[in-house]
């Protein structure tokens, strides 16, 4: 068996540098296709018919009209009479149509009567949550009143994160057909080929071998696009209704916005205690969420600092009338972050303290103090943390306020079951194939990576092939443990094909197959460099067979293989200008040192952290999923009202790495989640140190800020 | 959407006769970039569609007698390059540096951006200009946060115009075409209150088209001073735009114009004339703001408006006498 470990730091040749994305040309000249460009002949649009009422009762449903309408194929009824619809946007109906204007127009014509029903949309006041919040108990760890009347300095505060949505920029859905001979083609927008496979299966009662997915790229998933949803079933049964005319059905900007994916909310009144001199000893939240109608959002605080000795908590989850979250990026922990650090900044705010202080005197409240410190001495020194930080509220006179922050995170990102096959053809071309997905991140970039320096090739020698159930099994990419997973299992395909290699060339090199070894394009003896053949030569031998090997990532062994591992740190700190006249913030920048084990290739890996990073932004600044009390349904289900940052809102972002000789022997560790989870209490604390108060509540808008500023409740 | 019928007629006449007589018969088109959103959403749905951007009498920026004519079809690009409204009317050229998106800009026209309707999201949604639902005043009683703090209602959408309230600072006239010839109407009067659901945000009929804008040429300092929360394409909060007549060192008269804080630009006469006969300073400017914000009402949300309504003010007043806050 091959020695799978990675090559030593010092020893590697095409891990770690710079490559840009193999994709990077063909995404930003519009040449790559996603599943939402594909049209294929005779093909069906389907559109959604949705609900309009936020709680109520279908009474009757009528779709003759939309029947006749011109060029309609097939209407289905997802909602009979008689359902109960718990928001607004819940599907009601399916309309297919030659062209998706006549799909459109046909839906307008399903008449639904509906009999409304009381509904709660907003849960950020707790007096006003009243039944429909399921409380889960309290916990109490220590002797929190004790605590309480020990310390020095208390303080207490109300914080909310609220609903936002994953907002893709490709919207889900799917191209579907279903054939009169009991097979169906899939080509969805998802963040899991393989597994998407097995869930249509059993949605549709087809055998997983008569279903075929593919998939090239995905325009954003970000944790919501793991199933095939009601709309995958739905379309797929119109194809089949329609004899087998394949059904274009995506979802409209409005419906993505609803019911894509949400970020459960996190609101909580937090009080924490610490002796004179820092030392944290009390902890007390009363927090509450809300998910959609399911509860939901839990998240896991005190967060970072787990270890507060005394600690009393309860958290309700919080039933409303909207639809049901989804994974989002790091779920929970944005909220839990949230919910520590901001009151940690209000701690040391009252301590008068510097709060990066206040965070390393407390480090050992943490899993990984030495991480910690490490990572928060680096982010002051590169947002020259010394230098411009200042006192709470003492950034001078004019209308223009800075202020710095700081948050920390933490993440897993253990790699996930994966299984890649390499195959070495008899002219040297080299293929990988995983039936995996890029999300965008550089997969297909940092397995070319691993393939070209375990076979001693470069990356244009290796051809990566991703999105296909006709590839091996690949895991979901949620959790960020693709990168783990992916160059785990083609780090030994790599090398289970390679010695096949050796076994076909051995003779004509004089020397045992477990005697060679590659490097820069060539096979050779390892004790005599010499005798060697061109790696083409050598494939050559091979005659009219070819190598096709597989290897896998089986995630119960890779951490005694030593090539992935989970568990990560990370800090941030941001500097924020603030108009304390018009409440508007901006970013001056924001810093973010991230460790995460062996980097493949640095150049993706902070494209990575640029991108969560300015995530941070929005979800600080600017993202809010706005609910209607009266209506029940949302009113920024747009790209208007529901505002992203543009370039120039976003300021410097600095990356830094945390690359070490004990982190890179860690092995690989998923990056997608950890760095989207400190920035928006780093932010959050900025805008307190710069104008001197909290903005309990996030995104801080202007109005939020004016109004925290002015002493009214937002 | 509806089906309709599209004509881009080459003449304003032709353009004309084949404009109805109710605001269901036909739409004007020009950049498109608010039509075609309200068509695709069903809140317009127009049986006639006429493209205006191929008509000659539409286009350019000129110099004549009354001050400097812009034509409606005139994109918010060439507004923005053009030396004669650089040179003049910083006030205008803020307005459009405002609209941040270069595709806006590339698209979008002056005319158009004073036709465009209300970006209320209740308005969006097909709930009306004065929307209720269940017998309940949705913007009273629903979220309130982007809409009006200054005028008598019933509407409590903001104006999304950028440049109604620097044309109306700068004393602008509207000219409007219909068959029956050409009407010429102040900026200030082409904004109107609507007072119930039929009724339209602007001075115009069906039958009629904005064919120009008129802006007199003075010495009077100008300028206009958006808050927006984001770089990027997004809707001001709140937006001054001030043209100051200056007698030596002192204001001789003023216009101080609020935009997105009332169903029309807000025309804040008591503050313009408090001004007159003092010199702008922060304090003046300051002073001012308050007064042009003074019957401000807000609604349950937006209280936040009336103190950034009157730093817009101030500032405006503030940049268009060159003096440093």
């Amino acid at each position: 068996m091959p020695e799978y470990r990675w090559p030593d730091m010092s020893k590697r040749k095409v891990m770690g540098q710079r490559f840009s994305r193999l994709d990077g040309v063909e995404k930003s000249s519009g040449r790559a296709k996603y599943n939402s460009d594909l049209n294929k002949p005779g093909m069906l649009h389907a559109v959604l018919v949705t609900s309009p009422h936020a709680h109520a009762k279908v009474r009757s449903i009528d779709t003759s009209a939309a029947e006749k309408h011109p060029g309609v194929a097939a209407v289905r009824v997802i909602a009979p009479a008689g359902t109960e619809i718990q928001w607004a946007g819940w599907e009601v109906a399916m309309v297919a149509a030659n062209t998706e204007l006549a799909a459109r127009d046909a839906a307008a014509k399903v008449k639904v009567e509906y009999e409304a029903l009381e509904h709660f949309v907003r849960e950020a006041d707790l007096k006003k949550v009243k039944t429909r919040a399921k409380p889960a108990g309290e916990q109490v760890e220590g002797d929190p009143e004790m605590a309480a009347k020990q310390a020095d300095v208390i303080s207490e505060g109300y914080y909310g994160i609220p609903v936002l949505t994953h907002c893709c920029l490709e919207t889900h859905g799917n191209v579907t057909q279903w054939t009169p001979d009991n097979k169906v083609e899939f080509n969805p927008s998802t963040q899991s080929v393989t597994s998407i496979r097995g869930d249509l299966a059993r949605l549709l009662s087809v055998p997983a071998a008569n279903i075929h997915v593919h998939q090239d790229h995905v325009g954003g998933g970000f944790g919501s696009k793991f199933q095939p949803d009601r709309w995958g079933l739905e379309s797929s049964q119109i194809s089949k209704q329609a004899g087998g005319r394949p059904v274009k059905m995506f979802l409209d900007r409005a419906s993505e916005l609803i019911l894509g994916g949400i970020r459960p909310s996190g609101f909580a009144n937090i009080k924490m205690g610490a002796k004179k001199d820092g030392t944290i000893t009390l902890w007390e939240s009363e927090s509450w969420a809300t998910g959609g109608i399911g509860g939901g959002g839990s998240p896991p605080i005190p967060y970072v600092f787990t270890k507060i000795p005394n600690r009393r908590q309860s958290h309700s989850a919080v039933s409303t009338n909207t639809a049901p979250s989804r994974a989002w990026r790091a779920p929970n922990h944005q909220q839990a972050c949230y919910l520590t650090c901001a009151p940690l900044e209000d701690l040391a705010a009252k301590l008068k303290m510097d709060p990066v202080q206040l965070l390393i005197k407390n480090a050992g409240l943490t899993a990984r103090p030495d991480t910690y410190v490490r990572q928060l001495k680096k982010a002051a020194e590169l947002s020259e943390w010394s230098k411009l930080w200042h006192p709470r509220g003492d950034a001078g006179k004019g209308s223009i306020r800075r202020g710095l922050g700081v948050g920390a995170g933490t993440w897993g990102g253990a790699g996930h079951d994966s299984t890649a096959r390499v195959t070495i053809h008899p002219d040297g071309t080299v293929e990988v194939e995983l039936g995996s997905q890029d999300l965008g991140t550089g997969t297909r970039t940092i397995i070319a990576q691993v393939a070209a320096e375990s076979l001693g090739l470069r990356v244009q020698d290796v051809r990566v092939k991703l999105g296909d159930t006709n590839y091996p099994p690949s895991g979901t990419s949620g959790g960020s443990t693709t990168v783990g997973g992916v160059s785990s299992s083609t780090r030994k395909a790599s090398l289970n094909a390679l010695e096949k290699l050796y076994g076909e060339v051995a003779e004509a090199l004089g020397a045992p197959a477990d005697q060679l070894t590659v490097s820069e394009g060539k096979v050779l003896v390892k004790d005599n460099p010499a005798k060697s053949l061109p790696w083409k030569a050598a494939c050559q031998k091979l005659g009219v067979k070819t190598i096709s090997e597989t290897g896998s990532n089986v995630p119960a062994q890779a951490a005694r293989e030593g090539l992935n591992t989970g568990g990560v740190g990370g800090v941030q700190i941001a500097d924020v200008s603030v108009d304390i006249e018009t409440g508007v913030v901006k970013m001056n920048r924001l810093v973010a040192v991230q460790d995460m084990g062996l980097v493949i290739n640095p150049k993706t890996a902070e494209s990575q952290i640029f991108g969560a990073c300015i995530m941070s932004i929005c979800g600080a600044l600017m993202e809010e999923r706005i609910t209607d009390e009266i209506t029940g349904r949302v009113l920024n289900a747009d790209m208007e009202f529901y505002k992203l940052a543009g370039i120039k809102d976003i300021g410097e972002i600095v990356v830094h790495l945390d690359i070490t000789e004990e982190n890179d022997k860690r092995g690989v560790i998923g990056l997608g989640e950890p760095p989207a989870v400190p920035g928006i209490a780093a932010i959050s604390n900025a805008v307190a140190n710069a104008i001197g108060l909290r903005v309990p509540t996030v995104p801080m808008t202007p109005m939020h800020v004016l109004n925290a500023l002015a002493g009214r409740k937002s | 959407m509806q089906p309709f019928e599209y004509a881009s007629p080459k003449t304003l006449k032709e353009a004309l006769a084949l404009l109805g007589t109710g605001w269901g018969d036909a739409a004007v088109l020009a950049g498109g970039t608010d039509l075609l959103s309200l068509m695709k959403d069903n809140v317009m749905a127009p049986k006639r569609v006429v493209n205006v951007k191929e008509i000659p009498e539409l286009k350019g920026i000129t110099k004549t007698g009354a001050g400097v004519r812009i034509g409606a079809a005139v994109t918010v690009d060439e507004l923005a390059n053009n030396a004669l409204i650089r040179a003049s009317f910083p006030a205008l050229l803020e307005a459009a540096q405002g609209i941040s998106s270069m595709q806006m800009r590339n698209m979008g026209t002056v005319g158009g951006d004073l036709c465009q309707r209300p970006r209320c999201w209740y308005f969006r949604a097909g709930f009306g200009l004065l929307p209720t639902h269940e017998g309940k005043n949705l913007v009273a009683e629903g979220d309130s946060r982007y809409h009006a703090i200054l005028g008598a209602g019933p509407a409590h959408f903001v104006s999304a115009s950028s440049f109604g309230p620097a044309l109306i600072a700068l004393g602008a006239k509207v000219k409007i075409a219909s068959a029956k010839g050409t009407r010429e109407v102040e900026a200030a009067k082409f904004f109107v209150a609507p007072q119930n659901n039929e009724t339209r945000e602007v001075a115009l009929q069906p039958n009629e088209i904005l064919t120009e804008i008129v802006v007199p040429v003075s010495a009077a300092k100008n300028a206009t001073y958006e808050i927006r929360q984001k770089d990027a394409l997004d809707w001001p909060l709140a937006t001054a735009s001030v043209s100051l007549t200056m007698k030596g060192t002192a204001v001789g008269s003023a216009r101080i114009v609020l935009g997105h804080v009332g169903p029309t630009p807000f025309d804040a006469d008591g503050a313009a004339k408090w001004l007159a006969g003092k010199s702008i300073t922060v304090e003046t400017a300051e002073a001012a703001g308050k007064a042009a914000v003074e019957s401000a009402k807000p609604l349950k949300d937006n209280a936040y408006k009336v103190q950034m309504a009157a730093v817009a003010v101030k500032r405006a007043l503030l940049a268009a006498a060159g003096v440093k806050a």
